[in-house]
C-alpha cells in the first residue's frame, strides 16, 4: 500500500498540492465546526414553497426537494460526517496500534495469534464486513462509525507490526536495552517515535477510505436518519430529483469527493515528506 | 519444490477461511435474538411453540456441538435458513450471484484496461504534465465515490443526452455506465500500481538490451515492459476483488440493479442475519479462493516468489 519508491524527500511546505489538500481538510473542518455561526436556521429548516429551487445570491448551492437550503445542509452535514470519519479513524488506530505493537513487542505465539487473526478479518471484503457489523449492531450513525473503524483496524495493524519489527532491529534500539531500558521505553521512546512516519502517512490515507465508506453506508440507508444533514444521506435524498434539481446532490457529492481527494492527496504529500532517509 | 509452495499455501488459506468462519459464528452467537424468535415473533406464537422451535433447531444443544453442525454445514455448503424467505440461504445466495458478478466482472475489465493506460502513460512520460494528468485521474479514480459518480453519470448521459439507460438491467446497454463507473474506482489503483512498476522495469538490464538490439519502442513495451509488470497487476486486481464486491452492491443500489447489493441491504434492514452472514462467509470464501489463485499464478510466474515464502 506503501510505495516508498523514488528516493527524493519534499517537505510538505513545499508541496503545493499537498497544502491545498491540508487547506481544504482545515476549511471543511472549521465551516462545519462554526456550521451554528454560519447557519443559524439550522439544516432542518424548511420552506416548502421553495422546493428545489437553483443556486441563486441568497441561497448559493440552492435548495432541496423540501426548501432546506443545501449550503446549510452541507456545513451542518460535515459535522456528522467528518466526525464520523474521525471516531472510525480512532477506532481503528486506537485497536490496530495496540495490536501490531503487541504482534511485534512479544513475537512467538501471542504474535502468531493476533496475526492470524488480523488475516482472519482481512480475509472479509471490507464494506461487506463493515454492513454485518451493521447489521449486528442494528442501523444508525454511532454503528456506522464504529462498524467501518473495525473494518479498517486489521489492515493498521498489519502495518504496525512491520513497521515495528523494522524499528526493533536498529542498533539504536539494541543500544537502548544495552543500557537498560525497560522493554515499555523502548517501545514508547524509541520505536514509536521511529515508526511514527509511516502510521502517520497510514491513517490518513485510512481517513479517506472510512469517510467514503462510511458515506456508503448512510448513503445505502444504513446510518443516521433519513433527514438527517449527513453527506450520503445528501446524496441518496437528491438522487430523486437529479431532472430537477441536480445541485441538491452534486453539492454533497463534490464536497465529499474533494474531501477523500484532499485526505489522500496530504497522504501523499506526507508521505514524501517524512520518507526515511 | 512447487508442490510444497502449493500445499503451504491451501493450508493457509484454509486456516484463514476457518478462522473467518469462525468469526461469523461467534458473532451471530453474540447477538440477541435467535431464529426461533425471529420465524415465530411476528405471526404471534406462543413461548411453548418457541421453545419447541428452539428444540428443533437444535439450539438449546451446547455451544461447542452448535458450532461443530455450523462447520459440517458450511463444508456442505449449507448456510442456513433465511428469516425472512423462510429458504435455504445458499440458494437465495446463489440467485442473486449472476448480476453481481457480471457487473463486477466488467468493472474489472474496465478498471484494469484504464489503469494499464494511465499508469502506461504516466510512466513513459514521467515527470511531464502528461504524467500528472494520468495520476491526477487515478487519484480521483480512488477518491469518487461510485454512489456519486453514478448519479452525475446518469445526470448526463440519461437524462441529458438519452443515450443509455439510468436504472435496471436487460441488455449489455444496461451495464456500460455501472460498470464504467466501479471500473473508474477500481483504475485507480492499478494505474498507480503499473506506472511505478513501467518505472522500475524501464530501468532492468534486459529492457536496455532489448533497446540496445534496436527493437521499436512499442515492441519492447509491450512485450518485454508490459509482461513483467503483470504478475503485480494480477496480484492488485485480485486483492482489490474485495472492494469490488463491495462496490458493486453500492453500485447496484445506485443504477438499481437486481444483486447481492439488493440482497443484503434488505437483510440488514429487516435483520435478517442468516442472509447477511451467508453474503459475508460467501464473500471471503471467494475473496480467499481469488487470491489464492493470484498467489499461484504469480508463483508460476515468477519462480522466485516460491523461495521467498518458505
Amino acid at each position: 500500500m506503501i510505495e516508498w519508491a523514488s528516493p527524493a524527500r519534499r517537505p510538505l511546505l513545499r508541496q503545493p498540492v499537498a497544502l491545498v489538500a491540508l487547506a481544504w481538510l482545515v476549511l471543511v473542518a472549521l465551516g462545519s465546526g462554526m456550521a451554528s455561526l454560519l447557519a443559524p436556521a439550522g439544516p432542518l429548516a424548511a420552506d416548502a414553497a421553495r422546493g428545489l429551487s437553483p443556486p441563486d445570491p441568497d441561497r448559493p448551492l440552492g435548495t432541496d426537494s423540501l426548501g432546506r437550503d443545501v449550503l446549510t445542509r452541507l456545513l451542518w452535514g460535515g459535522r456528522w460526517t467528518l466526525g464520523m470519519g474521525l471516531v472510525a479513524l480512532t477506532v481503528a488506530v486506537g485497536l490496530g496500534l495496540p495490536v501490531g505493537l503487541a504482534a511485534a513487542t512479544f513475537g512467538g505465539w501471542v504474535e502468531i495469534a493476533l496475526m492470524r487473526l488480523v488475516d482472519a478479518l482481512l480475509a472479509f471484503p471490507g464494506l461487506l464486513l463493515a454492513m454485518a457489523v451493521v447489521a449486528l449492531l442494528g442501523p444508525g450513525m454511532g454503528s456506522v462509525a464504529l462498524a467501518v473503524g473495525l473494518v479498517a483496524a486489521p489492515a493498521y495493524a498489519r502495518l504496525a507490526r512491520s513497521v515495528a519489527l523494522e524499528v526493533r532491529v536498529q542498533p539504536y534500539v539494541d543500544a537502548a536495552r544495552a543500557v537498560g531500558c525497560t522493554e515499555w521505553r523502548v517501545l514508547t521512546r524509541h520505536i514509536l517515535p521511529n515508526a511514527a512516519a509511516p502510521l502517520i502517512v497510514f491513517a490518513t490515507t485510512q481517513l479517506g477510505w472510512v469517510l467514503l465508506n462510511g458515506a456508503a453506508l448512510n448513503f445505502l440507508g444504513l446510518g443516521a436518519r433519513p433527514g438527517a444533514p449527513e453527506w450520503g444521506i445528501m446524496l441518496a435524498e437528491g438522487r430523486g430529483y437529479l431532472r430537477d434539481g441536480p445541485w441538491a446532490s452534486a453539492s454533497p457529492g463534490l464536497a465529499l469527493t474533494l474531501t477523500v481527494l484532499a485526505a489522500n492527496l496530504l497522504g501523499d504529500g506526507l508521505q514524501e515528506a517524512l520518507r526515511p532517509r | 519444490m512447487a508442490m510444497s509452495y502449493l500445499g503451504r499455501r491451501l493450508i493457509q488459506a484454509a486456516f484463514v477461511l476457518w478462522l473467518a468462519a469462525t468469526l461469523a459464528f461467534v458473532a451471530m452467537k453474540l447477538t440477541p435474538g435467535d431464529p426461533a424468535q425471529a420465524l415465530l415473533v411476528a405471526s404471534g406464537a406462543t413461548y411453548e411453540e418457541i421453545a419447541e422451535r428452539r428444540a428443533r433447531l437444535g439450539l438449546d444443544d451446547p455451544l461447542l456441538l452448535q458450532y461443530m453442525r455450523y462447520l459440517l454445514d458450511l463444508l456442505r455448503g449449507n448456510l442456513g435458513e433465511s428469516w425472512l424467505h423462510g429458504r435455504p440461504v445458499g440458494r437465495v445466495v446463489l440467485e442473486q450471484l449472476p448480476p453481481t458478478a457480471i457487473l463486477a466482472t466488467a468493472a474489472t475489465v474496465v478498471g484494469v484496461c484504464l489503469g494499464l493506460l494511465l499508469g502506461v502513460v504516466a510512466a513513459l512520460r514521467r515527470s511531464t504534465w502528461l504524467d500528472k494528468a494520468a495520476t491526477t485521474v487515478a487519484v480521483l479514480g480512488l477518491s469518487t465515490p461510485t454512489y456519486w459518480s453514478g448519479l452525475v453519470v446518469i445526470l448526463l448521459f440519461s437524462l441529458r443526452l438519452g443515450w443509455l439507460p439510468a436504472t435496471g438491467e436487460g441488455d449489455l446497454r444496461h451495464l456500460v455506465l455501472p460498470a464504467s463507473v466501479l471500473g473508474f474506482a477500481l483504475s485507480g489503483s492499478v494505474a498507480r500500481l503499473v506506472r511505478a512498476c513501467v518505472i522500475e522495469v524501464m530501468e532492468e538490464s534486459f529492457v536496455l538490451a532489448a533497446r540496445a538490439r534496436g527493437l521499436p519502442a512499442w515492441r519492447v513495451i509491450f512485450v518485454h515492459v508490459l509482461r513483467s509488470a503483470l504478475a503485480p497487476v494480477s496480484a492488485v486486481v485480485a486483492l482489490q476483488f474485495g472492494f469490488l464486491l463491495g462496490g458493486a452492491v453500492v453500485t447496484e443500489s445506485v443504477f438499481a440493479r437486481r444483486g447481492l447489493g439488493k440482497l443484503v441491504v434488505e437483510a440488514i434492514m429487516w435483520r435478517d442475519l442468516p442472509v447477511v452472514q451467508g453474503v459475508v462467509v460467501f464473500g471471503a470464501l471467494v475473496y480467499t479462493v481469488v487470491n489464492l489463485v493470484a498467489d499461484l499464478v504469480q508463483a508460476w510466474l515468477d519462480p522466485r516468489l516460491r523461495e521467498n515464502l518458505t
